[in-house]
C-alpha cells in the first residue's frame, strides 16, 4: 500500500518540481543576467517585495491582537469573526479586487475620504498593499491563533501573580512563546502577497508588480520575452522563501 | 528572604461562576502563618477558589481580605501572592534562572540585588546548580522546586499551592512534602494548599477545609475532620482510616516502632522523628485466637463497634488505640463478632504507611 501511495504522491511532487526546474535550467544565464539588469524588472521586483512587506506589517499590527483574542476569549459572534477571516482564501482574487475597488475607488465613499488625506488606492502603491493584505491576511491570523492556542494560559496567570500587568504578561510570555508560529505565518503571508496577481491587477496595473509585469510581457511580446522574467521571479521567490524558512526553523 | 510572618486571609461569602464551576458562599478565615489545606475531589472547584484568591477570576459576590484590607477588586499583580500549579507551569522559553528572576525583574531590582536573592533562594531549595538549564531538562521534582523558588523569591504575603505534589512519584512527593513543611516553618509563610490527597492534608495542614460541589462542607483540624466528619460526603471522601501520629524510634530487626497508647507499632520507613502512620482497614486481620502469621503487629483488643455497610462490616477494636478493620458479612457471622468481645488484630509492618 505504501508503495502505491508513494507513486501517486510522487506524481504530484513531480508536477510541481519539474516545470519549475525546467524553466530555471532552460534559461541561458546570460539572458537571466540581462533581464536582471532591466530597470523595469528591478523596479517591479522591489515594489512587489516592499508592498507585500507593508501588507504583512499591517496584518501583524492588527492580526496578532485579533488572533490572541480568538485564542483566549469567548465572545458572541466569535465564529462569525473566524469565518470572515477565512473568507479571503475562498473568494476568487479578481472578485476580491473588484470588491476592494468598490470601497477604495476614487468615487467610493472610503476611497474619497482617504483621498482627501492624500491616500490614493487606484493605480497607486497603497492599492497594491491593500490587495495583497486582503488575499493573504488569513495565513497570518490563523498561524498566530494556533500559536497562542498552544500557549498554556496558566503561564500568563503565573506571570500576573509575579507582578506582571496584562500587557507585560502578553509581551514577556504569550508573545515570545507564540513567536515561531507568528513568524512562519508572516513568511507565508509575505510569500503569498508576492505572488498575488488577480486582486492587484484590478486596483493597480501601474506601477507594475512583478506578476503584472510578467503578464504584460507575455501578452505584448510573447512567450520568449516572458520566460526569462518568469524564471527570474521564480528564482528570487524560491531563494527568499527558502532563506526565511531556514530562519524560522533555526529559531526552533 | 523575608522571615516575617505571612498575611492573614479572610474570605467572606464568596461566590464565583466560571464555566461549569460554581463556588457558593465560601467563608474561610486563615490565620497569619497558618498552613491551611483545602481538600476535595478533583473537579470540585478547588483550583477556581485558589485562582480567585490570587485575583485571576472576578467573584460574582463576596469579599476577600488580606490583613484586613479589602483586595476583592485588586488585580493579581498587586496582591503579592505566590502561586504554584500541579504541573509547575514554568516558562518554557526561559532558563531556570530567568524563570525565578521573572518577578524580581518586574520589581525593578538592581542586578546585584537580583543576584543576591537568586543565590539565597537557590540555597534554600538546593537548586543553584540548575540555574543555567532549560526547564524542559529537569525532573518533575526539580521543576516543582523551581516553581516554588519562583513564587517564594518575591516574598509573597500568601503562598497558594494547587495540588503541588500530585504529579510527582511517591518518593519525590514525600521529600517535597517535608520540604514544604520546613519552608513554611523557616519562612513563617501563610500557605493555602489544595489537594485531593487526605494523607497530604493530614501531614501538612494545621487545619483543613473539605470542599464538595463548590461549597465548603467542613473546616477544622485534620483529626477532627476524620474523627467527626460533618456530613456523609466527608465521611465517604475521607474514608475509614486508621491514622495516628507519634514519634518514631528504632526497633528490632531494622524495623522502626511508633509507640501508640498501650502498644508499639512496627513500621518500615526511612523517616525519623515525628510522623503519621496510616493502616487501611482491609490490611487488618481480625481473629478470635492469636494468629500464627508473619504479621509483625499483633494486638489484643475489645470490639467497641460493629457497623455493617452492604456486604462489608467495619469492626472497631479498642487496643487502645482504636483500630478499624473490615470483614465480609460472611466472616462477621462465622466469627460471631459482637461489641464487647475480645479479639486479636494483626497487620504487617509493610502495610503501615508512614508519612
Amino acid at each position: 500500500m505504501r508503495i502505491a501511495f508513494a507513486l501517486l504522491g510522487a506524481l504530484l511532487v513531480l508536477f510541481v518540481a519539474v516545470p519549475l526546474l525546467w524553466i530555471t535550467l532552460s534559461a541561458p544565464p546570460a539572458l537571466l543576467w540581462q533581464t536582471l539588469l532591466d530597470e523595469e524588472v528591478q523596479d517591479a521586483i522591489l515594489l512587489t517585495f516592499a508592498a507585500s512587506l507593508a501588507a504583512t506589517v499591517l496584518a501583524f499590527v492588527t492580526g496578532v491582537p485579533l488572533a490572541y483574542l480568538l485564542a483566549r476569549t469567548d465572545f458572541p459572534g466569535k465564529h462569525l469573526v473566524e469565518g470572515i477571516m477565512d473568507v479571503p482564501v475562498v473568494v476568487p482574487h479578481t472578485a476580491a479586487g473588484i470588491a476592494l475597488l468598490m470601497m477604495f475607488g476614487r468615487r467610493a465613499l472610503l476611497g474619497r475620504a482617504l483621498g482627501t488625506l492624500g491616500l490614493r488606492f487606484v493605480s497607486a502603491v497603497p492599492g497594491i498593499v491593500i490587495a495583497m493584505l486582503f488575499v493573504s491576511l488569513s495565513f497570518l491570523v490563523s498561524a498566530a491563533r494556533e500559536g497562542f492556542e498552544a500557549v498554556d494560559p496558566r503561564l500568563e496567570r503565573i506571570a500576573r501573580t509575579l507582578g506582571a500587568s496584562p500587557w507585560t504578561a502578553f509581551w514577556r510570555v504569550a508573545f515570545p512563546l507564540a513567536w515561531r508560529n507568528i513568524l512562519s505565518g508572516m513568511i507565508l503571508m509575505w510569500a503569498r502577497g508576492l505572488s498575488e496577481f488577480g486582486a492587484v491587477v484590478i486596483l493597480t496595473y501601474h506601477p507594475m508588480v512583478a506578476p503584472v509585469l510578467l503578464y504584460e510581457r507575455f501578452e505584448s511580446f510573447g512567450l520568449d520575452y516572458a520566460r526569462p522574467v518568469a524564471t527570474l521571479i521564480i528564482l528570487i521567490c524560491l531563494a527568499t522563501f527558502v532563506a526565511l524558512r531556514l530562519v524560522s526553523r533555526r529559531e526552533r | 528572604m523575608r522571615r516575617a510572618l505571612g498575611s492573614r486571609l479572610e474570605i467572606r461569602g464568596l461566590s464565583v461562576d466560571l464555566g461549569e464551576f460554581h463556588l457558593r458562599g465560601i467563608d474561610l478565615s486563615i490565620a497569619s502563618g497558618e498552613y491551611f489545606v483545602i481538600l476535595g475531589p478533583t473537579g470540585g472547584g478547588k483550583t477556581v477558589l485558589l485562582e480567585t484568591i490570587a485575583g485571576l477570576h472576578r467573584p460574582r459576590a463576596g469579599r476577600i481580605l488580606l490583613d484586613g484590607e479589602d483586595i476583592t477588586a485588586a488585580p493579581p499583580e498587586r496582591r503579592g501572592m505566590g502561586f504554584v500549579y500541579q504541573d509547575y507551569a514554568l516558562f518554557p522559553h526561559l532558563s531556570v534562572r530567568e524563570n525565578i528572576a521573572f518577578g524580581l525583574r518586574l520589581r525593578g531590582l538592581s542586578r546585584p540585588a537580583v543576584a543576591e536573592r537568586l543565590a539565597e533562594v537557590g540555597d534554600l531549595l538546593a537548586i543553584g546548580h540548575l540555574f543555567h538549564r532549560p526547564p524542559s531538562s529537569l525532573s518533575g521534582g526539580e521543576q516543582q522546586r523551581v516553581a516554588l523558588a519562583r513564587a517564594l523569591v518575591v516574598e509573597p504575603r500568601l503562598l497558594l499551592l494547587d495540588e503541588p505534589l500530585s504529579a510527582l512519584d511517591p518518593e519525590t512527593r514525600e521529600r517535597l512534602q517535608r520540604e514544604l513543611g520546613r519552608l513554611r516553618r523557616e519562612l513563617g509563610l501563610t500557605v493555602v494548599h489544595v489537594t485531593h490527597d487526605f494523607e497530604e492534608a493530614v501531614a501538612l495542614g494545621d487545619r483543613l477545609a473539605v470542599m464538595h460541589a463548590g461549597r465548603v462542607v467542613q473546616v477544622g483540624p485534620p483529626e477532627e475532620v476524620f474523627r467527626r466528619p460533618a456530613t456523609e460526603f466527608v465521611a465517604r471522601f475521607v474514608g475509614v482510616r486508621n491514622i495516628f501520629e507519634g514519634r518514631l524510634r528504632p526497633g528490632d530487626d531494622g524495623y522502626q516502632v511508633l509507640p501508640l497508647g498501650a502498644v508499639e507499632v512496627a513500621v518500615v520507613t526511612e523517616l525519623s522523628g515525628r510522623a503519621h502512620i496510616s493502616v487501611r482497614p482491609e490490611e487488618i486481620i481480625i481473629s478470635r485466637e492469636p494468629l500464627r502469621s508473619s504479621a509483625r503487629n499483633a494486638f489484643r483488643g475489645r470490639v467497641v463497634e460493629v457497623s455493617e455497610r452492604g456486604a462489608l462490616a467495619y469492626i472497631t477494636v479498642r487496643v487502645p488505640p482504636e483500630f478499624t478493620g473490615v470483614v465480609t458479612r460472611r466472616s462477621l457471622e462465622e466469627l460471631a463478632l459482637r461489641e464487647g468481645e475480645e479479639v486479636w488484630i494483626a497487620f504487617k509492618a509493610s502495610a503501615v504507611h508512614v508519612f
